[in-house]
């Protein structure tokens, strides 16, 4: 990440705002949903709905006010960050206060005032760091003070941009703690120290999943919000997307698809287990979509599969037996071999990119799915909620998981998605700053 | 499933110079009964049913009344003609499927057969070809049914069937024992897609799951990414690789630090498979990706097999289909990941004639009014080719098969076999002392020991058959089948399952028969006998002059001096070949002194001295002086204290052992002039049964099924196992619900060693049920 764009606040930046990337814009317009830019509508609405819920709690309450009055106490300096360091993307909740007092004002230090400022007038960062507006929470509470929450996301490897920033920035001086979670809080913790003169706390992620999710859920929680799933999934024409409540969520199997999958089982907030994983998972999409097509973006790969078909590269059951497999009770047009015409060398020579693409994420998702679901038997849990960032900007795949939920489990398992899709380990890690466990 | 790129060019590239040598596949082919063909994506699978004639040594007994000169035999041998049934399978590459036929067509003379059974991808495919060569009706059978058929076929026939790959262990290959219930059991099919079946009984079974990514998804996407066509190659390719340079790790992740731990994480674990690929700028080799490629799909397969056994409560899985076969890439890959995701409470078990589990199954689909389960099968040795797998690291060419031909072919055995009822738990038994896959330096003496003394069983051979045509030429090609099969046999311990003794023995006995040298001994066998016999009532007489304590020492030493005399043991056809006149008190001068090896004596003793047994059963061993004068005084003093006896021979030939033909002649000639013997027998307290086995050793979980009964019915309580074959090589640590002794003489000085004396020492083991573990050594 280039992070000269603090400088260089040029009409192209200023233009995005509002919007993400070209190539996001372009998947936008490409796939038939809208639902992103619908989406953060309904999320800012839902923000304010329960913002206002939440200051009636306050008002009838005065143990909930003693309370914060002691949080403002024991709360942390600005700014307050959480960080989500994973295999491929870095992840990073920002809390922008917008209840600062006049006098506040004259007391923040510049570095802060100008971090603040380059974080929420830009949208992009650089070349490859985003700021996920559509997802911003706007008037939180949190902590006592009042703000916007925004996400942000940008390459592990360009890391280093970001810690020379924090460098440049003096970032140090202020005395922060910054709470990270992930892998990489553990492999670059030496390099924030080296490069940036910053101390991380290193958070364990699954604790941080847990958490965030359960506490986006619940910040969100009065309307068709946070939490939807697909109504309709076995039928393309009827299949549609519906917000859910996510009430006594518990039981309930968390499965993040980030490079590769955890799957959780979890009990209460603070009862869950890992079940198992894959390494199957969005790093085998992109990395395999490289290798074939030559791609190198996740919306580059998601882009061509949108264009693709998947049946050219794999073999149907209905290509074996020339109908549905009747004694096993298998359809035609279920995939008997992921790949399986590639062994055939006129058929590599007749399918094009996007073919390729499209298999590779029907795959991939597909073996998720049937992992997923076996999990959910063993466990004995009904519900699943799917989250992650192979799943930003893919409705291909959560509609292909919905759809293989529901039928493979004859409509048992309910494949539930999340708005803040990869977002849920920086939030846990920024939760564990404002309220250490 | 099928491979449309090797099918489609097979059918118009057929290579029809190819010339099939005859003499060694589809054999007997012009008296097959019955067909089935399984058409996979490579591999062509054909069965047959044939019966073959071969030579079998019959003894008939004289008319005594009429011949009572002194020199004429006491029965007369003849070698007859049997005919007995033959599965045959054989397994070639699709391109020969056309040359096959037209050998068919050629040789198919005797047939009446109008349909061929058909299962596999490929059997619409070929379909009209095979119509119109072979003029049999193609009839299309399901694949999954046929494999399951073949499955149960060969779990319940076949022994050391199944195993677990270990690579990098002495012997790659751990034998399963068969368990005597196959169900239920898991079967996890890799074919061009994965399908997992829960199998619940011989007619019931459900496809549970499965999963697209599978053996197709390893060779389509392996041919995109490496531009690498042949699926063996993409194997070779992947087995040079490696998958940490496409992988992100655990400790990419992570870095250094160990905190995945608490995950319950390694640093080596995969997190996402092709992670490090994710970049538009970097090029990465063949081997790496095929090798990514592999562990990818492997662990994959290897995680749902593990969900699907978890959910319905199975511990065993069998892995199958053309991703497996044989591959020890594949074996090891997915072995590594059933261990990991199920932390060794599974073990993935491979078959090793899982290519043949269609073909077997759609056989016995067509052959279903004949009843084929009703039998019971045995490997045949001498026809079948054996595991072929070797390990690519070694020698990567040698895997491919281009233009071998690989056979299995079972016998149908005459009588069901069944477990002895007095074994203590069937399940865990294994008839084998010495596994020689695991113990190298046994497996280097003993097929040295074998190789050696095969001159001596080409000459006994041949003289075993002075008046039949081609004995020399016969006995030469047997020379050269059972070096070759000692060769194989050296190379790759494991080609039929776990090494021991007894399949050295069996194997040189199947190849034996397969030169139409059924009895080499039987000569030598009438010999003795009629040696032994006339000393007979001498050695009765002597015996009972002694004291009872007395009398039961000379009789055990009679046992163990009779069985001194034993061809199966160099050290001793050596003598008697050039000292004939070496006797039965020579013999007994010869053992060992007491206390011997392994001396029970005194407890045997004390039993005695309380009350009778009901029943002893006793497997016999060689003919003349070992069952005339040590084994029916024996039975005498047995019958005398009120025991029923009944003697266990062989079925067929083997070695100089007693066969039960002979038996029941010699016993009839003994109960001639013996009144304890003669009423014995007319009061049913002596009987004679066959063992169901033509093998010098003694498998006590495949046994006649006649003889369980009897053993079942006549509360048997007490079983005796005599020579070494039967109670060394074999049933030294068999433990049995009953008393149990177990006599041999080791005539061998290397196993003598081995165990600790000298050669001629005596084991004498004495075990009652409770006490059967502190008989160990």
């Amino acid at each position: 990440m280039e992070l000269n764009g603090y400088h260089n606040e040029d009409g192209a930046v200023a233009e995005t705002e509002g919007e993400e990337t070209g190539a996001l814009k372009q998947s936008r317009t490409s796939g038939k949903e809208t639902a992103a830019s619908f989406r953060s509508g309904a999320v800012m609405e839902n923000a304010a709905a329960g913002a206002s819920a939440q200051s009636e709690r306050r008002a009838s309450n005065t143990i909930t006010r003693q309370r914060i009055d002691s949080l403002k106490k024991n709360r942390p300096p600005f700014p307050w960050f959480g960080m989500d360091i994973g295999g491929t993307l870095v992840k990073l909740v920002y809390f922008e206060p917008k209840d600062i007092t006049a006098e506040e004002e004259q007391e923040e230090v510049e570095n802060l005032k100008s971090i603040r400022r380059y974080l929420t007038s830009n949208v992009a960062y650089g070349s490859t760091g985003i700021r996920d507006v559509h997802l911003e929470l706007k008037d939180l509470t949190l902590c006592g003070r009042t703000g916007n929450l925004h996400f942000i996301r940008f390459p592990t490897q360009d890391l280093p941009v970001f810690l020379q920033m924090g460098r440049d920035k003096h970032f140090s001086s202020l005395h922060t703690t910054l709470c990270a979670t992930g892998g990489g809080a553990y492999k670059f913790e030496p390099d924030f120290r080296m490069m940036a003169d910053l101390q991380l706390l290193k958070l364990d992620e699954l604790d941080c999943l847990i958490r965030g999710v359960l506490y986006i859920d619940s910040v969100v929680s009065s309307g068709p919000s946070e939490c939807y799933y697909f109504e309709n999934p076995t039928d393309p024409e009827r299949c549609v997307q519906r917000s859910y409540t996510l009430e006594n969520p518990y039981p309930l199997l968390l499965v993040n698809i980030g490079s590769g999958v955890s799957i959780l089982a979890v009990y209460s907030k603070d009862n869950y287990k890992r079940v198992t994983g894959t390494s199957l998972g969005g790093g085998t999409f992109l990395g395999l979509c490289c290798l074939l097509t030559g791609c190198s973006t996740f919306e580059e790969a998601l882009e061509m599969a949108s264009k693709g078909e998947s049946t050219r590269v794999d073999k149907l059951v209905r290509d074996i037996y020339g109908g549905d497999y009747e004694r096993f009770g298998l359809p035609g047009w279920a995939v008997a071999s992921s790949f399986g015409n590639m062994m055939c060398k006129e058929k590599r020579e007749s399918i094009s990119k996007e073919d390729l693409a499209r298999a590779t994420l029907v795959s991939i998702t597909n073996n998720i799915g049937s992992i997923t679901r076996m999990c959910a038997l063993n466990e004995n849990i009904e519900r699943v909620v799917f989250v992650g960032n192979f799943l930003r900007v893919n409705t291909l795949s959560m509609k292909l998981l919905a759809y293989a939920m529901d039928y493979w489990s004859k409509g048992q398992l309910k494949a539930l998605f999340l708005q803040h899709e990869g977002y849920f380990g920086a939030v846990g890690a920024l939760l564990e700053l404002l309220h250490p466990s | 499933m099928a491979d449309c790129e090797r099918i489609g060019r097979g059918t118009h590239s057929m290579d029809k110079s190819i010339t099939l040598p005859p003499d060694e596949i589809f054999r007997n082919l012009e008296n097959a009964k019955r067909f089935a063909i399984d058409i996979g994506g490579s591999l062509t699978k054909l069965a047959y049913y044939s019966t073959v004639q071969h030579k079998v040594a019959k003894v008939r007994s004289f008319d005594h009344s009429v011949k009572e000169t002194e020199n004429d035999p006491l029965y007369e041998i003849s070698v007859q003609e049997e005919i007995t049934a033959r599965l045959h399978f054989i397994k070639f590459e699709n391109a020969y499927i056309e040359t096959c036929l037209d050998f068919i067509k050629d040789h198919l003379v005797n047939t009446e057969t109008k349909v061929i059974k058909a299962t596999g991808g490929g059997a619409h495919k070929f379909k009209d070809l095979i119509e119109k060569k072979i003029k049999l009706k193609v009839d299309k059978e399901d694949e999954m049914t046929c494999l399951i058929k073949g499955c149960n076929f060969v779990l319940r026939n076949i022994p050391h069937e199944a195993f677990v790959y270990v690579k990098h262990a002495d012997s790659e290959f751990r034998f399963q024992n068969t368990h005597p219930d196959i169900f239920p059991y898991l079967l996890v099919n890799i074919g061009s897609g994965v399908s997992i079946v829960k199998v619940e009984s011989e007619d019931k079974f459900e496809r549970i799951g499965g999963s697209s990514i599978g053996g197709g998804t390893f060779w389509g996407l392996g041919a995109l990414l490496t531009k690498t066509k042949r699926f063996d190659e993409l194997l070779q390719l992947a087995s040079r690789g490696q998958h940490t340079s496409v992988d992100m790790l655990v400790k990419d992740i992570y870095g250094g630090s160990y905190s995945y731990a608490s995950l319950g994480l390694t640093g080596d674990l995969i997190a996402s498979s092709f992670g490090k690929s994710a970049t538009a700028d970097k090029e990465f080799s063949k081997e790496d990706m095929a090798k990514s490629l592999l562990h990818m799909i492997s662990n994959d397969i290897g995680q749902l097999a593990c969900l699907y056994a978890r959910l319905h409560n199975l511990t065993r899985v069998y892995f199958g289909g053309f991703f497996i076969r044989g591959h020890p890439v594949t074996m090891h890959t997915i072995t590594y990941s059933i261990n990991f995701f199920t932390k060794g409470e599974v073990q993935a078990l491979f078959l090793r004639h899982e290519g043949y589990l269609g073909a077997i199954g759609a056989f016995l689909k067509g052959a279903e009014e004949d009843n084929p389960n009703q039998y019971s099968w045995g490997e045949n040795y001498a026809g079948s080719s054996g595991l072929m797998s070797v390990s690519p690291d070694l020698n990567p060419m040698q895997r491919a098969r281009s233009g071998t031909f690989d056979m299995l072919e079972m016998d149908r055995l005459e009588r069901k076999l069944v477990n002895l009822p007095l074994l203590q738990d069937p399940s865990s038994y294994i008839p084998d002392t010495v596994d020689l896959t695991e113990d190298a330096l046994s497996r280097e003496y003993w097929l040295f020991c074998f190789e050696e003394a095969l001159d001596g069983v080409v000459k006994r051979a041949v003289a075993s058959q002075p008046d039949l045509p081609q004995a020399v030429e016969r006995a030469e090609k047997f020379r050269q089948k059972y070096r070759h099969k000692l060769q194989t046999l050296r190379q790759q311990p494991f080609a039929y399952g776990s090494l021991t003794v007894r399949s050295l023995l069996d194997t040189r006995e199947h190849c034996l028969n397969e030169f139409n040298f059924p009895d080499p001994y039987s000569k030598i066998k009438q010999r003795e006998n009629d040696a032994a016999l006339k000393y007979f009532q001498k050695a009765v007489k002597s015996l009972e002059k002694l004291s009872w304590e007395q009398r039961q020492f000379a009789l055990i030493k009679g046992l163990l001096a009779g069985n001194v005399f034993d061809w199966g043991a160099k050290a001793v056809s050596d003598v008697l070949e050039s000292d004939p006149e070496f006797g039965f008190e020579e013999a007994k001068r010869q053992l060992q002194e007491r206390p011997w090896l392994v001396d029970c004596f005194d407890q045997w003793i004390e039993r005695l001295k309380g009350p009778p047994h009901t029943c002893a059963l006793f497997f016999v061993d060689n003919s003349g002086i070992d069952i005339i004068l040590g084994v029916f005084p024996f039975v005498r003093e047995l019958l005398g204290r009120g025991t029923e006896v009944v003697l266990a021979s062989n079925s067929g030939p083997a070695l100089n052992d007693v066969t039960n033909n002979e038996l029941q002649i010699l016993t009839e000639r003994i109960a001639a002039m013996d009144t304890v013997i003669q009423t014995a027998i007319q009061e049913d307290r002596l009987i004679l049964v066959q063992s169901g086995s033509s093998s010098p050793c003694l498998d006590l979980s495949r046994l006649d099924k006649v003889l369980a009964t009897v053993v079942r019915e006549r509360h048997t309580d007490l079983v005796i196992i005599e020579g070494m074959g039967r109670a060394i090589h074999t049933n030294y640590y068999a433990m049995l619900t009953c008393e149990s002794l177990k006599l041999a003489v080791i005539k061998n000085s290397w196993l003598a060693e081995r165990l600790g004396g000298k050669i001629f020492s005596v084991v004498f083991k004495y075990a009652q049920p409770s006490q059967n573990q502190d008989g160990h050594q």
